[in-house]
This record gives structure tokens, sequence and C-alpha cells, in this order.
């Protein structure tokens, strides 16, 4: 029995799921909850509980057609509706259409006595005539511990929520069930007991003033799942889950050659260009150009009509426009007609796990052919230097299968030559194209140099190449120009 | 003498069980020897009425409620305590029986 369990782990499964509607959570346990069965949400106070539950309801209404409950033992009806409205969730016109049941049950201490033998018979009443009234496939019980509070004799009261996830099997309806999180269990009422079929734990933890919600799936009986944390959002469309390391070294390549926008450094490359879809470093302390390299990316991106989405870390876009104007590149017609996207913030506004989210929605939103991240060093602010990594790997991986273009910066101290910035030496071996910039005091000027140091899938020029920024943009200096051009 | 107000009770019940039935005997004999005249009891059978659980936030079978006067009091169990009930309904005994 037991080796049957995870020997069906491959195939989708004995059990059919029901998908929850919830950005990413149906990916990463392939396909959605157990259906016709209960499954525990837990977490502490204030990690998004109820709002899974409202969310799992409202988007099996909106896209699959299945009405749901919501027996709620916290919050009244209208307390719930005013919570979820802000996030475009209008339970009020959900119920007016019979589509959903509030019921709130209200089990209030100071009004009940207890006397002698009874069961929670009423409650199963109420659950099933709310089911039948709408025919309701979904069910969400929030948050049902709160019983505890309320009746003296807790033998009876665990019978009978035992008896109560056995009548939902029974019932056949995909149940949502929410706990707070207890010290020692998962529950505060151990209520993992119960429903063993799927349990979800959702985490709110704060890591040097950052704020980030994470999600696991502790169990999930007889199916595979994704094991790991999943950092989580929730925004003004609900909840998004990241289902990251689910992606997969499999993404399709392109042989396209696109410009880096400055047609000297095309010549370096012996293809006169870069691969498509590949992803770009440019590494250098500051003062460097590397955003400007950047700006000259996305405008020939934008000039190929390509949209193409910048987040800047460290200027605004009305601050970049102005000064790569200074070296004769404008952005503004491109930034009007809507082809450039800039995203500009603060690396420590937020967690690097909201940056990350950030990134995915915009890249789903505009869906851009180029991405550039000015500079991807300044995350590391946001985080410790494993989240760091890890979040790269998924942006990366993530930029890859959807073929975009990726260009990042990366900022490099000279003072420290002997260590290596970790960042660099993590990035630079996941990306495709690895470009150093660095200064060169020549004769009292100051001269920029510039290196590839790899470039995967095509050869490529390998010595310093010396630059200077002009009021038209880079322009390289010196013989290196002629042996550049050279090149057919 | 004062004139004391009507009491009026309901019992909540889902079919003939046998705590519903008990409790139901119980009431039944504590009115009569306290309240005799002084009030009414409607029965409701939520496997009938599934629909008036709700109103009067009923979870537990059986469930006694005073709903007059204010404030309502729920007493849920079969009520088999009697002194318990008597001061949950917050009715003063009738002169107990020598």
């Amino acid at each position: 029995m037991l080796l049957l369990c995870t020997m069906t782990s491959e195939q989708p499964g004995p059990f059919p799921k029901t998908p929850t509607g919830i950005d990413g959570l149906d990916e990463i346990t392939f396909g959605g909850l157990p259906q016709g069965r209960p499954t525990l949400v837990c977490g502490s106070a204030g990690c998004g509980k109820t709002l899974f539950g409202i969310q799992f309801l409202e988007r099996g209404i909106t896209q699959f057609d299945e009405p749901g409950v919501l027996i709620s033992f916290e919050e009244s009806k209208k307390d719930i509706s005013q919570n979820v409205l802000s996030l475009g969730i209008d339970t009020e016109e959900l119920i007016a259409s019979n589509k959903l049941r509030v019921d709130y049950v209200r089990v209030d201490r100071s009004e009940i006595e207890e006397t002698g033998e009874y069961d929670l018979e009423a409650l199963f009443i109420r659950l099933g005539h709310a089911i039948d009234s709408i025919g309701a496939k979904r069910l969400v019980i929030d948050t049902i511990e709160s019983l505890f509070s309320g009746i003296e004799n807790t033998a009876i009261l665990r019978a009978e929520i035992r008896r109560l996830f056995q009548w939902i099997r029974d019932k056949g309806i995909t149940a949502v069930i929410t706990g707070e999180s207890g010290d020692k269990t998962l529950t505060r009422q151990g209520l993992e007991e119960y429903v063993s079929d799927c349990v979800i734990l959702l985490d709110f933890r704060v890591v040097d003033q950052v704020a980030t919600r994470r999600l696991r799936i502790v169990k999930y009986r007889g199916s595979t799942h994704g094991t790991n944390e999943y950092p989580f959002l929730i925004d003004e469309q609900g909840i998004s889950v990241l289902p990251i390391t689910s992606l997969k070294l499999e993404h399709r390549v392109s042989t396209d050659i696109i410009s880096t926008g400055t047609p000297a450094l095309d010549k370096l490359f012996k293809k006169g260009g870069l691969l498509r879809g590949s992803s770009t470093l440019v590494t250098g302390s500051a003062g460097t150009s590397k955003t400007i390299m950047a700006a000259y990316f996305a405008a020939s991106s934008c000039q190929r009509g390509e949209s193409t989405l910048f987040f800047s870390f460290e200027e605004s876009a009305d601050q970049l426009v102005r000064n790569v104007k200074s070296v004769g590149l404008d952005l503004s017609p491109f930034v009007k007609s809507g082809k450039l996207i800039f995203h500009a913030s603060r690396p420590s506004l937020q967690g690097l796990e909201m940056h990350l989210l950030v990134l995915h929605k915009l890249i789903n939103q505009h869906n851009p052919k180029t991405v550039i991240i000015d500079p991807i060093s300044s995350l590391l602010g946001a985080g410790t230097m494993n989240e760091v990594s890890d979040m790269l790997v998924r942006l990366i991986d993530t930029l890859k299968m959807k073929g975009i273009n990726a260009f990042f910066t990366s900022l490099t101290h000279t003072i420290s030559e002997g260590k290596k910035d970790k960042t660099v030496d993590f990035v630079s071996s996941l990306a495709d194209i690895w470009i150093t910039l660095e200064h060169e005091m020549h004769d009292e000027h100051r001269l920029r140099g510039l290196r590839i140091i790899k470039v995967r899938g095509m050869g490529h020029e390998t010595e310093l190449q010396k630059f200077k920024i002009t009021d038209h943009g880079i322009q390289f200096v010196g013989r290196k120009k002629k042996t550049a051009i050279r090149k057919r | 003498m004062s004139k004391e107000p009507l009491i009026e009770l309901r019992l909540y019940i889902a079919g003939q069980t046998p705590k519903s039935i008990t409790a139901l005997n119980n009431i039944t004999r504590y009115c009569k020897e306290h309240l005799a005249g002084k009030y009414t009891i409607e029965i409701i059978d939520l496997l009938k009425t599934p629909q008036l659980a709700e109103g009067d936030q009923i979870f537990a079978i059986p469930t006694l409620v005073r709903k007059v006067p204010e404030p309502i009091r729920k007493i849920i169990g079969d009520l088999s305590n009697e002194e318990r009930v008597l001061v949950g309904l917050n009715i003063r005994p009738v002169k107990p029986e020598d």
C-alpha cells in the first residue's frame, strides 16, 4: 500500500484534482487540491489563510464555474466582504448571483451554557443546507478552531470535527479548512490529525526588517508536489505563488543574432552580435558606463520594435533618460511609444521575493522581448547571499524559458580586487555573455576599457578594447578599433 | 406575586434522537414545575427547516434558546442538569419541594 503511494508519482495520480485558480499554486501542486477532499491550510495570524480560502472560492466561481460556500467562524459576512473588496473580490455580488454563500457561525461563550450530551449536528445541517442550496462544489471553513474557545467539552468537539472531515469526504466536496499555527504542532488543536489528505503551511516572517510570505506543501497524499518553500505575494490581485524551482533546463534556443546597440561592440563578436534569448552580464566599478551600455541595449531592442522592460534600481526613469541624452542617446521616443517600460524602485523598499514577484508580474503583463536590470548587484542589499543567488537563478531561468534577451549590470568594487565579488561570480556563471568594464589612466586621460570574458556559443575578441564616452555615444579608440573592423 | 413576564423558549432538534427527546422531556418538566403558565416552547426540527439554524446561530443539537426576555440565552446539551438550566435561563426555582 505504501509502496503503491510512492510509486504512482510521475503520472497525474489516481486522485482527481481541483484547480485553485491561485497563480502558481496549481503548478506546484501539479493540478490543484485533492478533489472532493479536505485540505488544511495553516499558518499564524495574518498569514493570509482567510484570503487563501476566499480566493479559492472566488476563482472557483469565476474561472471554473464552481459555486462555493464559506463557513466563517471569525468574521461576519460584512467584515469579510469589506476585507476582500480591496482585492477586487465582490462577495456581495457573488452572493447575489447565487454562486457564493457565506454563513457566519458566531460562537459566543458568554451566552452559551452547556449541560449534558450534545453534538454538532446543527453545524452539519447548516453546512449541508448551504451547500445544497447553491450546488456548491467548494467549501471553505475558516477557522474551525474557534469552536474550541466557545465549547467546553473538547471531547465532543474533537469527535465532531473528525466526523466533519469524514462528512466532507462523503459529500465529495473540495474543502479548504484553515487552522491557526500551534507551538509544536502545525495547528493549535492538532487538526492535521484529522485532515491527512493535503496540508499547506503559510508563513509570514520578517528577516532583517523585510517581510516575506512563504508557502509550503507539507503533505499531499497520493500526489507529488513541489516540496520547497515558495514565496508568495498578496497584492491587489490577491495571492500569487512563485513556483520557481519547477522550472527546468529545457528552454528552446534561438540562432538569431541581435545587436548590443553599439555597432563597434557587435563587431567583437564572431557572429556580429549576441544570440537572441541570451543573458548578458556587464560588470565594472562605478563610472565605467554600465548603465550607458544598458541604455544602448534597450534602444536597439526598441528599434527592432520589441518591447523592453528596464528595471532601474539606482536611477529614476526620468533621470536615466536625461543622463543618457548627454551621450547622444534619446530614449524618450521609445518611452512615449510604450516600447520601453521603466520600472524604477529602491532595492531595499521590499523583500527580495517581492522584487522577484514584481519582475515576474511585469514580465507576464508586458511580455517583453528584452529585460534589463540595472544593476543586479544592488539587489544584494535586499537579501542574504543565498537568497540573492536563488533569486537570480530563478530569474535567469524564467527569462531563458521565455526566450527573453536579458541584460544585467553589476557593480564591482575595485578596492577588493583580491576578493572576488560573490554576486559577480555567481551571475557570471549563469550568464551567457560576460563583459567587464574598467578604468585605465592614460597620460592624464582616463580611458575606459572593455573586455569580453566569455560568450557561450560563439567566438569573440579577447583583447582589451579601449573606448571613450562621447557626445555621440561609445567610441572605441586606438588600433583596437581597426582590428575590430578588419574582422569581416 | 408580581406579574412575571412571559418566557419564550425554542428548542432546536434534528430528528427524534435520544438526546433531543431527553432535552424536550427535561425542559418540559422544569417549565411545568417552575414556570407554570408563563412560558411557551417552540420546537424546531432542523431536519425539516434547516434554514432556521442560521438565525439563532445554532451549531449544536439540542440547543435551547431563551428568546424572550432579552438578552438571548442558549443552553446546549440534553439539559440533564436542572440547576444549570435554571441558572442559564435565569429562572428562579419555585419553592423547593420538601
